[in-house]
């Protein structure tokens, strides 16, 4: 990097810095004002041993909160968690987990629309044609995804086709080890997905799960087609399950070579309910596929923080937990940490604030997790 | 450090996802194993046709006889496994120093598995009672009696989902080859040597390469995806194990053996002349395999059988696996052997069970562990220990009633009955319970390798069926 790009840079870091120190003065004085906060933060307030309002002059200051424990997103009232300065807003509820026992909700009124909207100017037109159709290959139900990829085929111009299915009973199947049952399902999402895909809807662009990626993929295969003849040009994915190594196996194997050569272009996200989307750099194999992602910043920051110090933020390049901020005007999460790891990434022109790549389950908690689940 | 790829039809792959495997005790790196997701174990499945059809274009005699060559190579040949030139001598000390287990057991381990190899011909004649394969290579044949029989192969490739805790298992899906069919294996997470090195040794003896595929890493999907796919699997693994796939005809399952010494009352007085037989049965390969003893029955004398099993056992010490008299393998998994020692001395909180060796068997030399053998005598089958079996030396002497012996014994894969009584024998022989039956004084774990082995290989592998042929 040239010193002009350096100092391009740091100009922009400084930037992005100053506009998530006062969008998090904003968003603290949205959501801790009597008159526009939720209940349940007006009431947090009243047990904070400061004032936000006094003493969050930047988004550092967010360290004086305690850590967003999501236990307190299980059960109602679910108004608890609108502001009342949207309280005249159509409210959405999104729900996570949930297999067994309470889920976790989050309300939601325009941020998953604002987040895909954010990332649809991402996506390449030349594989994400606009005014093409879309194939959602994930979760139903309560989710917020589903809604989501739906906003972001309709932000493109285009119409959503989705499949049902059941995340909790794919986990219910893995913790009953009834694996003939998970893989019957699996099939039938495929075969929806396939049915779908050949009913001449013209889509060229889809939503899927690692698993359901590959899957349909070798579905494809043994009926002798591929994504490529069924018309498919655009993909994003997500999850701690795409990794270098899947995606150096999709790329090189199942679509048959980087977009150029196989004309289909895959993109991975990182994201959950609470948070919303984080991007990635592009993924190449000059880079052994390697995938970092940035998080929406000033609407939500990721931070990469010590194992056992959360206030820490370990060194580029270092190993940490990965710490989410969301600061919008629907949701406030002053940091969360994540039930993943990954190492520090550094800025760059695009994303000029901090990033994380190699995300997976955190170490200490893997065994209790059931990841990639459909 | 050793680099192992993911091997893909005989195809070396590297993979982005790289785990390491470390030295039991020191930590220090030994092998990087190149991980594959399950997607790409699905994927290669579909072309297990294709081993087949190279491994068809030998006959089972030139197989048998490039097999032979293969345990020559395993047994003494210096061998390109991974990035490295792996003589003997490497192989037991890799195998040790990621195991934790004794140099003397992997050394006996070596010998093993190069007989079968050696000796496949004869393992072969008898998995198949005699049939000429041929019948088997072509689909159908005349025994010689005029009549045509016919076995259809059940799959391509057979599937492995193997263990990392005792590499002798691997004599069970080491006849595969000579059958034409491939193998598809997923290494123990710490014991990859055994599976690259039979590869090695395979490929160098002039065994096509095409007809193995290796996908080793420590992720669970890795043997799901194996027993997804494969349409002939063994899986190696706990009573949880054997639950999930019990019933499965795709899924072959070893999990622990409960086998037993039974003694008849004709026999029993004169137990003394049986008691290195017991030890034996009950130490050998540090405890660790399915075939070791893990209940002794007797209608009287248990208590001085105890008693005399805890004098000669009970003073084994946890040595360095490098030290020749070692003969306790480390756990390596941090908790495990506290964790297991905790459900002994539960065991021994019951009225009807009697520890016979000191309570200090719990050795921690962090970060892994050791359990000294242990001795335990019940009153009575009820008591709870008497049918329990753990990853080392351990035996529960069970005061039984020989007419009661057989309704208390449940699963046993390897039953010695030490008894000439024509009556009682009888019944052994009728016990479903029982899985290979030795009649008379013969250790446990001394297996016959010309008799068939627990769930055998070819029922599993091939269907009988009727074919007619229009002359």
């Amino acid at each position: 990097m040239s010193e002009a790009e350096v100092k391009g840079l740091n100009a922009a870091r400084q930037a992005a810095r100053e506009r998530l120190d006062s969008h998090t003065v904003e968003m603290i004085a949205w959501h801790f004002h009597e008159s526009t906060g939720c209940p349940f933060w007006l009431e947090k307030k009243s047990q904070l041993k400061f004032d936000p309002l006094k003493e969050i002059r930047s988004y550092d200051d967010l360290k004086k909160f305690d850590p967003f424990e999501d236990e307190w997103l299980r059960g109602g009232p679910v108004r608890r968690w609108v502001p009342k300065g949207l309280a005249d807003k159509p409210v959405y509820v999104f729900e996570t987990g949930g297999t067994t026992g309470i889920p976790k909700s989050r309300i939601a009124i325009d941020d998953f629309r604002t987040d895909y909207t954010l990332f649809s100017e991402t996506l390449p037109d030349e594989f994400f044609p606009r005014g093409s159709n879309w194939l959602m290959l994930g979760p139903s139900g309560p989710r917020r995804l589903r809604l989501a990829v739906e906003h972001l085929a309709q932000q493109r111009g285009g119409i959503c086709f989705c499949i049902d299915l059941d995340p909790r009973w794919v986990v219910k199947l893995i913790k009953k080890g009834w694996m003939d049952h998970l893989e019957e399902y699996k099939q039938h999402c495929i075969d929806q997905a396939i049915t779908i895909l050949g009913a001449g809807h013209e889509i060229k662009c889809m939503f899927g799960t690692p698993k359901l990626i590959e899957s349909l993929c070798l579905g494809l295969e043994e009926r002798g087609s591929s994504l490529a003849e069924q018309g498919i040009t655009g993909i994003f994915s997500g999850g701690t399950e795409f990794t270098p190594q899947w995606t150096k196996f999709c790329v090189e194997e199942l679509f048959g070579g980087p977009p150029a050569r196989s004309g289909i272009y895959m993109t991975p996200t990182y994201g959950n309910t609470l948070m919303g989307l984080a991007c990635s750099a592009p993924v190449t194999k000059e880079n052994r596929y390697k995938i970092s992602y940035y998080a929406p910043q000033p609407r939500a920051a990721i931070e990469v923080v010590d194992f056992d110090d959360n206030d820490r933020v370990v060194g580029y390049g270092e190993t940490g937990r990965v710490k989410l901020t969301t600061l919008t005007r629907e949701f406030f999460v002053p940091g969360f940490l994540e039930r993943d790891e990954g190492e520090r990434e550094p800025p760059y022109e695009k994303y000029p604030w901090d990033g994380v790549s190699g995300v997976r389950p955190f170490h200490r908690l893997a065994s209790a997790t059931t990841v990639g689940v459909y | 450090m050793i680099e192992l790829p993911a091997i893909r039809w005989g195809e070396p792959y590297e993979s982005l996802e790289v785990d390491e495997i470390a030295h039991f005790f020191t930590g220090e790196p030994i092998a990087k194993v190149h991980a594959v997701g399950a997607g790409i174990i699905r994927r290669d499945a579909k072309k297990a046709v294709d081993a087949r059809r190279a491994l068809q274009a030998l006959s089972p005699a030139e197989l048998i006889e490039k097999c032979k060559a293969a345990g020559e190579l395993f047994e003494s040949g210096t061998l390109a496994v991974g990035d490295s030139q792996q003589s003997p001598a490497d192989f037991i000390e890799q195998q040790s120093a990621t195991t934790g287990m004794p140099i003397s057991m992997c050394q006996a381990n070596v010998a093993k598995n190069a007989f079968v190899l050696k000796n496949i011909e004869q393992i072969l004649g008898c998995l198949t009672r005699g049939l000429d394969l041929e019948i088997l290579a072509s689909g159908y044949g005349d025994e010689g009696r005029g009549v045509t029989v016919s076995y259809q192969a059940q799959c391509d490739a057979l599937g492995a989902v193997l263990p990392s805790n005792s590499p002798g298992v691997h004599t069970l899906w080491l006849p595969v080859i000579p059958l034409q069919m491939g193998l598809v294996l997923k290494p123990g997470s710490s014991e990859p040597w055994t599976p690259y090195r039979v590869f090695s040794a395979m490929v160098e003896a002039g065994i096509p390469r095409e007809a193995f595929c290796l996908y080793p890493g420590a992720g669970a999907d890795i043997g799901g995806a194996i027993l997804a796919s494969c349409r002939r699997s063994m899986i190696f693994g706990g009573p949880q194990t054997i639950e999930q796939y019990a019933g499965n005809p795709k899924v072959q399952v070893h999990g622990p053996g409960y086998a037993k010494i039974l003694f008849g009352d004709d026999c029993v007085d004169d137990w003394e002349q049986h008691l290195d037989l017991m030890v034996d049965s009950v130490y050998r390969n540090g405890g660790r395999s399915c075939i070791n003893c893990s209940s002794i029955y007797a209608s009287r004398h248990t208590k001085e059988i105890a008693q005399a099993l805890a004098e000669r056992l009970g003073p084994i010490e946890a040595l360095p696996p490098n030290d020749p008299q070692a003969g306790l393998a480390a756990f390596t998994i941090e908790g495990a052997a506290a964790a297991i020692w905790a459900a002994i001395e539960r065991d021994i909180d019951d009225p009807l069970t009697t520890s016979m060796t000191p309570l200090d068997r719990l050795v921690e030399r962090p970060p892994v562990a050791y359990l000294r053998p242990v001795v335990l005598h019940c009153a009575s089958p009820e008591s709870p220990a008497a049918n329990k079996e753990y990853m080392f030396p351990a035996v529960s002497v069970v005061e039984c009633p020989q007419e009661q012996m057989l309704k208390s014994i449940g699963p046993t894969l390897v039953g010695t009955a030490i008894t000439t009584d024509q009556a009682f024998r009888r019944d052994l022989i009728a016990s479903v319970d029982i899985d290979r039956l030795n009649l008379g004084p013969i250790p446990t774990p001394q297996l016959d390798w010309l008799q068939p082995h627990e769930g055998n290989l070819i029922e599993f592998l091939y269907r009988n069926r009727a074919l007619q042929v229009h002359v």
